[in-house]
Order: structure tokens, then C-alpha cells, then sequence
């Protein structure tokens, strides 16, 4: 790793660092804000997987706090620092593609786990909740916060301006992460739905994140693995090559 | 191995859409050189420097920056390169000092403490080095961008428009610095609207026009194609027939172009001799922005000559 990769990282952490404010205590609170509501509505009606209510939400709120928050992360910062221009101090020095590329995306996942972290610390305590497998937990959050740090990288580098990013997050990943089981197993669903759910990405990542906590999930986690990395293969293809043209970044 | 030039463009055009930014630049600029690129807005002037830096690649042609090619070898011209943009862009998270260590370690540079200092003290920074950049004033702004150029010690500095918008005490500490820069060996490429800088610091010029360089020579050949000096006389009455006053604005101010100065009281005498009171006179040096004029309004004939 150079140096170039290393300052990139360190400057994009500072970034949401210094506003941790903002960019970790808020989605933490929002995070507990659903669990406070669904739980006093949901608690004593339902059981999934014979998990109590509560403790099959936790995990579901956890990764889609990691999702989320990467995304979050490295579209946000991409789209600030084009629109007011200082994204040429990066184009200007000799920051190969791939290096400008991890830098953003590890950033993003790093974000995603701080609030995932924070979110789990604060609402533990709301429900009984066992951690069968960890690493299987933490193998999901990587892969979860990299894969929407990756799109993240995708949407700020395509949208010229921040409504266009705004549609892109509440048009793409948030039906998209809604709708992936985090507040309900999809068997529970429909049979189109169920079905439906099985094109989504993120419905694996946290399917399998949540087979860390409980040791049951609707998929086998090697299944959601399997996706999950299929998934980052090809979006990081797509977005290196992106880079590598130079698409928007370079006339 | 001889010398490479510090800048080589060869033959590069650049196409947004319809419109022709670059049509077939040329240019080499030696090592150690202060060059000055001129033109009207939208001649192409940053279009190129964007081409030099790699933030836009030709639709043909080459550039290299030391020898080292932008395209194949983009990291090693990118280290050789300080470019000082022309907008006024800053990272609002960071103080002055984070904003130029990030530049160092983009750059690979480590440790750079001692050399941020001296740029800092050298651009009447240091008080300002722990400000946040949202809190600085336009014109330290403007400093910081030059700053942030040098951070890696480039032998090439590029300032696009470096004294846009600046006020009378920092353009002289920033041409102070350039030329303290120039004196130590780095080549200076800069741009700019102010022609009386370009006439002062700059050794060759280049005028663009429409993406096509219409002009470029040193500074001495551009002044001497002003072929006069310029009288200019305010008086009382009207003049001989003999003497033909180019201009008249009407202010009783009337200009003439002479040659040699021997030719002025001749001029004057006349006047005298015709009952005319002179009330006031100027005598105006050739400028460059008179070339400049007349470069542009001529535009497409003089670049045959280039």
C-alpha cells in the first residue's frame, strides 16, 4: 500500500470523522428509534425463526445501519468534493484508479462498522440475542459495507448533483434494503415476493449476517456468501473501470 | 541524454462536441523558462493546462512533462507537475496545515513539515496554519492553492490565472515567491488577464485564439512587432494639416505613434508654430496589450507565421 492509498483513506475517515456528529450518532439514534417502535408493536405478536421479535430486528438494524452508512459515505463525499470543485487535488496527484478506489470504499466500510458497532452496543440490551457464529457476522458486514460503498463510489461519481444522488439512495437503496428482510424473514412473504426477494443482493447479506447471531437463516450463509461476493466482484469491475476512463472525472 | 523539455504538447487538439477547445497545439517550454499563455475567455487556455495535468486527455495528440508522458506515464508527470487552479476550491473540513499534509501524502510525501513551513512563511501564511480553509479570506485562499502546488517540490509550476482577484499586497508576495521559485530552477507556465504581468515576468509568450496558438514568441520579438511609441498631446486650437493625429477621444487628448524620440519635438514645434498651446503630454511605451489587440483582431493571417 502507498502512501497515496494510506493519505486518501486517512483524509476520507477524517472527513465524516469530524462531523461524527452527523455521520455516526445520527443513523445510531435513527437506528434505535426503529427498534424502540417496532418492538413495542411487534414484540409479544410475533416469532421468527422462534426468535423473539426484538431479537431478529437487532441484527437486521445493525447491517442495515452498515449499509446504509457506506453508502452514505463515500457518495456523499465524492458529490461534495465535485460539486465544490476540490475533488482535483485527488485528479492532480499521481493517485492510480485502484488506489483512489480502495481508499473510498475501505472508508465507507469503516463508517458502516463504526455505526453498525454503535447501533448493536446500544440496542443489545433490549433483547436477548446470542452470537453463534461471529465470524461469520463480521465476514457480512465487511462484504455488505463494501459492496454499497462500492455503489456508493458508482452514484457520486455519476451524479452531477446531490438531488440526483438523493433519487439514486431513496429510488435504489432504500427499496432495496427495506425491502431485504430487515424486519421480516421473507418466508413470510408472498411466494412472488419471496421470489422477488431472491434478486436482491442485500437480501443475502443480511440474511447471512443475521445466521451469525441466531444460526438460522432463510439461505445457507455459504449460498449468501457466495452472492454477496459475486456481487462485490462485479461491482468493483464495473466501478474501477469506471475510474480507469476517467467517466466524469476526467473531460 | 539531452535535456527533455519541461513542457512538450505536440500536435494536440481536444473536442468537446461540436466545438473545437485545442485545434493542433504545438508548444515545447524549456527548463527553466517563464512562460506566460494569453488569450480572450474560452480561448483554451485552461483546457490545455487541463490537458498538461491530466484532467482532460486530447482527442489526439501527445504531452509530456519532463520527458514523461501524462497518458502512459501519468504518476511520474503528475509528480514532475504543480498546477494552482483557476477556481477558488478548498476542502471546507480541514485547516491549512491538514489541507497541505494531505497534498504531501498524495503525493507520496512524507515528513513534510519543514518544507510546509517554508512555503507557508514564504506565502505570509504561517499565522493562518491551523485556520480552517472555510474561515479564510479569498485571497488566502488563493494562497493556500499555491501552496498546496509546491507541496511536492515540482521543477514544473503551473498558475492558472494565479492573480485573479487578488489584491495589490499579495500579488507582489506572489510574484516575489514565483521568481524566487524561477531563480531555483523551476519552470513557470502561468496564465493570465493582467497583460502588464505577463510583460514583466514572463520571457516567451504564447497567444491563443479559439484553440489555436495565433502568437508565440519572447517577450522582446512581441514588443518590438509594436512598432511605435505612442505621443499623446492635450491642447488648445487645431492642429496643422501636416500632422495627422491618429486618435481623437474627444477629451482633447490626441495620440500619435512616432519611431524614434527625435521625432518628438518636431511634432511639438509645429504644433507651436500653428498656434496650438500645449496643455499636457505623454509618451506611451509599445505594450503588449497592443499586440495583443491586434493579434486577436487579426487572428486567423498571423498564425501563418507561427
Amino acid at each position: 500500500m502507498s502512501g497515496e492509498f494510506s493519505t486518501l483513506f486517512y483524509k476520507e475517515t477524517l472527513r465524516f470523522w469530524k462531523v461524527g456528529f452527523q455521520t455516526v450518532a445520527a443513523p445510531v439514534l435513527t437506528a434505535v428509534l426503529y427498534l424502540l417502535i417496532f418492538s413495542h408493536v411487534l414484540d409479544n405478536h410475533v416469532r421468527i425463526h422462534d426468535v423473539q421479535y426484538t431479537a431478529f430486528l437487532i441484527p437486521g438494524l445493525v447491517m442495515m445501519s452498515v449499509l446504509q452508512n457506506a453508502f452514505a459515505n463515500s457518495s456523499s463525499s465524492l458529490i461534495q468534493s465535485k460539486v465544490t470543485g476540490n475533488i482535483v487535488f485527488v485528479l492532480l496527484a499521481p493517485v492510480s484508479y485502484q488506489n483512489f478506489f480502495l481508499a473510498y470504499v475501505l472508508a465507507a466500510v469503516l463508517r458502516g462498522i463504526l455505526v453498525g458497532f454503535f447501533v448493536l452496543v446500544v440496542t443489545m440490551w433490549f433483547a436477548p440475542l446470542s452470537f453463534v457464529a461471529p465470524w461469520w457476522i463480521l465476514v457480512f458486514a465487511l462484504l455488505g459495507g463494501a459492496v454499497l460503498g462500492s455503489l456508493g463510489v458508482v452514484a457520486g461519481i455519476w451524479a452531477d448533483k446531490f438531488d440526483q444522488l438523493a433519487a439514486f439512495q431513496n429510488f435504489l437503496i432504500m427499496p432495496l434494503t427495506f425491502l431485504s428482510g430487515v424486519f421480516y424473514s421473507i418466508h413470510s412473504l408472498p411466494s412472488f415476493w419471496q421470489g422477488l426477494s431472491h434478486w436482491n443482493p442485500i437480501f443475502y447479506m443480511i440474511d447471512g449476517f443475521r445466521y451469525g447471531f441466531f444460526g438460522v437463516s432463510d439461505v445457507s450463509p455459504w449460498q449468501s456468501l457466495a452472492v454477496g461476493g459475486g456481487a462485490l466482484l462485479v461491482l468493483s469491475a464495473f466501478t474501477l473501470t469506471m475510474l480507469e476512463r476517467g467517466y466524469k472525472l476526467r473531460a | 541524454m539531452a535535456v527533455p523539455d519541461a513542457i512538450h504538447i505536440e500536435q494536440v487538439s481536444k473536442q468537446f462536441g461540436a466545438l473545437k477547445a485545442l485545434d493542433q497545439i504545438t508548444l515545447k517550454i524549456a527548463q527553466g523558462e517563464v512562460f506566460g499563455l494569453l488569450g480572450p475567455n474560452g480561448a483554451g487556455k485552461t483546457t490545455l493546462i487541463s490537458t498538461l495535468a491530466g484532467l482532460a486527455r486530447p482527442s489526439s495528440g501527445r504531452v509530456s512533462v519532463m520527458g514523461f508522458d501524462v497518458q502512459t506515464d501519468y504518476r511520474q508527470a503528475r509528480r514532475q507537475l504543480g498546477v494552482v487552479p483557476q477556481e477558488l476550491v478548498f476542502d471546507p473540513f480541514f485547516t491549512v496545515r491538514e489541507t497541505l499534509r494531505i497534498q504531501s501524502g498524495y503525493f507520496g510525501v512524507k515528513n513534510n513539515n519543514k518544507w510546509i513551513d517554508e512555503i507557508l512563511e514564504n506565502l505570509d501564511l504561517t499565522s493562518k496554519a491551523n485556520a480552517n480553509m472555510r474561515t479564510l479570506s479569498g485571497g488566502m485562499k488563493r494562497r493556500v492553492l499555491v501552496a498546496q502546488a509546491l507541496v511536492h517540490r515540482p521543477p514544473v509550476i503551473v498558475l492558472d490565472e494565479p492573480t485573479a482577484g487578488v489584491d495589490v499586497e499579495l500579488r507582489q508576495t506572489l510574484w516575489r515567491f514565483i521568481r524566487r521559485l524561477n531563480a531555483d530552477g523551476h519552470t513557470i507556465v502561468l496564465t493570465t488577464h493582467y497583460l502588464e504581468e505577463a510583460e514583466n515576468f514572463c520571457q516567451r509568450v504564447a497567444m491563443l485564439k479559439a484553440g489555436r496558438i495565433v502568437l508565440l514568441d519572447t517577450m522582446q520579438n512581441v514588443l518590438r512587432q509594436v512598432s511605435a511609441h505612442t505621443l499623446r498631446v492635450k491642447f488648445d486650437g487645431s492642429p496643422p494639416a501636416s500632422l495627422t493625429f491618429t486618435a481623437d477621444a474627444g477629451d482633447g487628448w490626441y495620440a500619435m505613434p512616432f519611431e524614434q524620440f527625435d521625432q518628438v519635438e518636431p511634432i511639438l514645434l509645429s504644433l507651436r508654430q500653428s498656434g496650438c498651446i500645449v496643455r499636457d503630454v505623454e509618451i506611451g511605451k509599445p505594450e503588449l496589450e497592443d499586440v495583443f489587440i491586434r493579434v486577436m483582431q487579426a487572428g486567423n493571417e498571423a498564425s501563418q507565421a507561427v
